[in-house]
């Protein structure tokens, strides 16, 4: 099992707020490939999923805030 | 070699443009820099067009049926903020820059952006500075610049909107950025038309000096 997590955006950006997730629970994403948007003040960051597999848990939804770093969803990987 | 390619970039001056049309060109230019392809600088000017931000209320867009009567669409789109405006008259800079050829640093790529524009006003004879906590540039508490971005693999995005001699009475249709706040321009400022050839020439200087870049390229 691996984890998104929240990347390192910048010094002194400790929260951002999940925007738009690409994939629901279920679906099959790839490695590298772009799986969510994340805002910060005036900027959107794509964050890419570092592995591949299936989305079995979105853990921040959509409108809900984490911290630089937080499991932002759950990939079950597929060999 | 690297060094040279690390630090030169073209300059595309797109004129008076569609925003959608815009917007496919920048998204084909984030491939070709994601995929190793040289940096680029996109000017333009954009038919009038509102776009809301991720971060966008609906409650900032004013007033639904004047924006309609007026013909003028409104659009969201992948940026951070809220809402803003662009009409003939502002001066759109979308630099898609190779964020890690810099530093992996949103906010101080939006410092970087804000400095720009504060640079190019001062070739103006116009004091520009920032407002902690209200990214973008300001004159005397007027917002004359705006900012959002999108970055993707590390590749920078939308940019910097300039208000040279734009109408400023087409703000009353939002409430930009999601502040109360008056707008300015450059023409207002300086009490005379200011040209927008000129504004665009001394933009690429600042903000090649202000990324350490080489324009290489200008089409």
């Amino acid at each position: 099992m691996s984890f998104v997590t929240l990347p390192d955006l910048g010094e002194g950006i400790e929260r951002a707020i999940v925007a738009c997730w690409y994939f629901k629970e279920g679906d099959v994403v790839e490695e590298g490939e772009d799986i969510l948007e994340v805002v910060t003040d005036k900027a959107v960051f794509n964050v890419p999923s570092i592995t591949g597999g299936v989305l079995r848990k979105v853990l921040v939804k959509d409108g809900q805030e984490a911290r630089i770093g937080e499991a932002l969803g759950e990939i079950r990987e597929t060999n | 070699m690297l060094g040279a390619l690390v630090n030169n970039y073209h300059v595309q001056d797109l004129s008076l443009i569609d925003y959608a049309a815009t917007y496919r060109i920048q998204k084909e230019c984030v491939e070709r820099v994601i995929a190793g392809g040289a940096q680029t600088l996109l000017l333009c000017e954009h038919l009038p067009v509102i776009t809301l931000g991720r971060l966008a209320k609906e409650a900032n867009v004013l007033s639904r049926e004047a924006i309609a009567s007026k013909g003028i669409r409104i659009i969201s789109v992948d940026r951070g903020g809220d809402v803003t405006l662009h009409s003939p008259g502002q001066l759109v800079v979308y630099p898609i820059l190779r964020l890690e050829n810099f530093k992996k640093d949103l906010r101080w790529y939006l410092h970087q952006l804000e400095q720009v524009a504060i640079d190019l006003l001062m070739t103006f004879g116009i004091v520009a500075d920032r407002i902690p906590g209200k990214t973008g540039v300001w004159v005397d508490g007027e917002k004359i610049a705006s900012i959002g971005i999108g970055v993707k693999k590390w590749v920078a995005f939308h940019g910097l909107a300039i208000n040279v001699c734009t109408d400023l009475e087409v703000f009353d249709l939002i409430k930009p950025c999601g502040l109360d706040i008056r707008m300015t321009s450059m023409t207002r400022l300086k009490g005379e038309p200011v040209d927008m050839g000129g504004v665009k020439e001394r933009l690429v200087e600042c903000f090649g000096r202000g990324f350490g870049l080489k324009s290489e390229i200008r089409v």
